[in-house]
């Protein structure tokens, strides 16, 4: 028996409004089964369950604001009495869901040592701030969070209204914005990046695209993104060690490969999710899947462990005419690998010189975690995968 | 009309104008007659109302606080004068277990229209036990009214509104304000007990005072003022009961508050108030609630260390400065 609560999809997010429970009490749920929509300042996020069991009671009615942390249902495993589990919820309250495999994003804002053991979505870190700062906050809907970040001061009224005043000249400075101004500062002053840059010949790639493209219907053609995303993932299976965390001073990496995806939304901001255990999908369904998930992205209709279960990041902005891109990693991952726009440049081969198209692949690496050596060879495989692009079918 | 005199004359005007008005009003109390009272707030009453008004006790305030519970119970007006509050333990009995129980184990029966008024507070080198702030305590006794004139204008006025109360009122009047000088409105109309006033306008933090506290809070508040930070003064002018509706609107412009009392601060009026503030007004405030109070020592009779156990206008404004930090 245990308790369904609201879990945290990102760092930015104190509450979230549960929106629509698909299941109802009495319904036979299983693992990673969508269970409710909620609506957070990223658009409505669908919720899953993280065991197998019977929906015992559901604690919140739709359209209810909840606390990150706070019960939704009480979820019974298989086999357990109804009214037992009742009783064995209200005596074990702590009682709570195991951990998604790997852990969320915004954990590392809040360092435990037992990340296995520790509930999947815990109440953000108390923030110090005056009585009346509070309520000013949540009248004007500044988020305290944020303000706190960095500072050991407590916040005081001034600060708030000061933000809310700054926030209302710069309308972009929403949740989003400073959920991602908060990650990036962190990063930026916790991780010492190295960076690496090379030059992939997409020639033989793109050319072998085009014949494959040309026996298709143009419905199940694939786009060069795809073809990009799936020799990145085959690279991370060959140098696993940029795939994972630094987290507690050590560094582990992750068995499922979910790189996080840079997606442009269209009212604007951006969104990382997931393309979840993209390495045991072969390149037909890595391109489904990334059809889907920015469908799904641009809808506002993410699930939860798309926004909390990236193990590494891949920025694109070819689209955007950059030539490269070098990222700022997203904590705790140790990774993101930025690839620019193919142009047509000139280049040497033997002896010859003519006109190729040309890509440049960037990798920022977390350098506790791994040495310009580890980053060196992730770029030669990509390399080597796109050069001999049979090999990603 | 306005005229200046002390605090001392003033008390004295209140006690006399009271004594034309009504008959019934006489006064009691050790040395109040042929001596003036120990700090010469009667001097001269008794060649004008004669030893049967202003009447010369026994060294017993259990009995002459006694004696003016019953005189109240039957129709008179007493005014009761304890030397100091430090005495008034041994009239505890009197005033507690009769003057301010009477009203409600008769079912509402009997009033007891006494008032007692007795010096307070330190600051002038008498040593412990003439020199406490134990007005906070009365304060906690429901039953009766604290009141604790600190302007020249409420020593007067404050004589005249506890003898218009049907129940028993007690004045603290702190020893170090009789000699103070002040502007005295002999027309204005006197305002009611249970208001605060607000003796200085500030929008950065409030500081609550009574008694002599109120001056030490204004001086600090100048020097605060210098320094850019506008602090608002309010006197309380009664203990009890307590104006929450004033201290809780100017906390709502100011979002910060400090209390000077200069009881010790276990068990203080300066801990009911903040108890107050966090029960009513929890969500105005900007910081932690602040106050200055007396140490918890018997109050010395050395001066430099007298002056360090009591509050005074450097510790109001270091509070304040911390007041405006952040938490």
């Amino acid at each position: 028996m245990s308790e369904f609560k609201m879990p945290s999809l990102g760092a930015d997010m104190e509450s979230a409004v549960l929106m629509e429970w698909k299941v109802k009490e009495g319904d036979h749920v299983t693992k990673g089964q969508v269970i409710a929509e909620v609506e957070t300042s990223k658009g409505v996020i669908e919720i899953e369950v993280f065991e197998t069991g019977v929906v015992e009671k559901i604690l919140v009615e739709e359209e209810t604001e909840c606390a990150v942390g706070t019960p939704l249902a009480l979820i019974a495993s298989e086999g357990e009495g109804r009214e037992e589990a009742v009783a064995e919820a209200a005596a074990e309250p702590e009682k709570v869901p195991p951990q998604p495999e790997p852990p969320s994003k915004e954990e590392p804002l809040k360092p435990e040592p037992q990340e296995e053991e520790r509930p999947a979505a815990e109440p953000a870190e108390r923030v110090k701030a005056s009585p009346a700062a509070r309520r000013k906050a949540r009248e004007l809907g500044v988020d305290l969070a944020a303000l706190a970040a960095g500072s050991d001061r407590g916040i005081q009224l001034d600060a708030v209204e000061a933000a809310a005043e700054t926030a209302a000249k710069a309308p972009e400075a929403d949740g989003m914005r400073q959920a991602i101004a908060r990650a990036m500062s962190r990063s930026n002053a916790e991780i010492p990046h190295y960076y690496l840059s090379t030059s992939v010949n997409m020639t033989p790639a793109l050319a072998w695209l085009a014949a494959l493209n040309a026996k298709r219907s143009i419905k199940e053609r694939i786009l060069p993104a795809a073809l990009l995303i799936r020799a990145v993932v085959k690279a991370l299976e060959a140098v696993p060690e940029l795939n994972g965390f630094w987290q507690e001073e050590r560094h582990s990496i992750s068995k499922t490969v979910n790189p996080g995806i840079a997606i442009a939304l269209r009212k604007g901001g951006l969104i990382t999710p997931a393309l979840l255990s993209a390495e045991t999908m072969n390149l037909d369904e890595t391109m489904h899947s990334l059809d889907d998930l920015i469908t799904r992205t641009r809808s506002g209709r993410l699930r939860g462990s798309e926004m909390t279960q990236q193990t590494v990041t891949i920025t694109n902005l070819g689209d955007l005419g950059v030539e490269r891109v070098y990222g700022v990693i997203y904590p705790p991952q140790v990774a993101i690998v930025g690839l620019g726009r193919i142009i047509d440049a000139p280049w040497a081969e033997g002896d010859a010189l003519s006109v190729r198209k040309v890509m440049q692949a960037t990798i920022a690496g977390d350098h506790r975690a791994t040495d310009g050596r580890t980053g060196a060879l992730f770029l030669e495989r990509l390399d080597h995968f796109l050069q001999n692009p049979q090999e990603l079918l | 009309m306005s005229e200046k005199m002390t605090y001392r004359e003033a008390v004295r005007l209140g006690i006399s104008e009271a004594m034309e008005k009504d008959e019934r009003v006489f006064m009691m109390g050790e040395d109040v007659g042929r001596y003036g009272g120990c700090y010469a707030v009667s001097m001269g009453l008794q060649e004008q109302f004669g030893p049967q008004r202003i009447i010369d006790t026994p060294l017993s305030e259990s009995a002459f606080t006694g004696a003016g519970v019953g005189a109240a119970l039957n129709g008179m007006r007493p005014i009761v004068e304890i030397m100091t509050v430090n005495f008034s333990l041994l009239a505890l009995d009197q005033i507690m277990n009769n003057a301010a129980t009477l009203l409600h184990m008769s079912g509402g029966q009997f009033n007891v229209p006494l008032v007692i008024r007795m010096a307070t507070g330190g600051g002038k080198q008498l040593a412990a036990q003439h020199s406490h702030s134990l007005e906070g305590w009365f304060a906690h006794i429901p039953g009766l009214k604290v009141l604790t004139p600190a302007t020249v204008q409420d020593a007067r006025d404050m004589i005249g509104l506890a003898l218009a109360d049907p129940d028993p009122v007690l004045i603290f009047e702190n020893a170090l304000l009789y000699n103070a000088k002040g502007e005295l409105d002999t027309a204005a109309a006197p305002l009611p007990i249970g208001k605060a006033l607000v003796h200085r306008e500030g929008k950065d933090l409030t500081i609550l005072a009574y008694g002599i506290n109120l001056f030490k809070a204004l001086e600090a508040a100048e020097t605060l003022s210098k320094e850019g930070i506008e602090a608002e003064v309010i006197d309380l002018r009664s203990l009890r009961p307590l104006d929450d509706a004033a201290i809780m609107a100017s906390l709502r412009k100011t979002h910060r508050v400090m209390v000077v009392d200069e009881g010790w601060k276990s068990g203080s009026i300066s801990a009911e108030i903040m108890a107050r503030i966090n029960e009513q007004a929890f969500f105005e405030l900007d910081a932690p609630m602040g106050r200055v109070c007396s140490m918890e020592v018997p109050i010395p009779y050395a001066k430099h260390l007298e002056d360090a156990v009591i509050p005074q206008p450097d510790k109001i404004v270091a509070m304040a400065r911390r007041l405006m930090e952040a938490i």
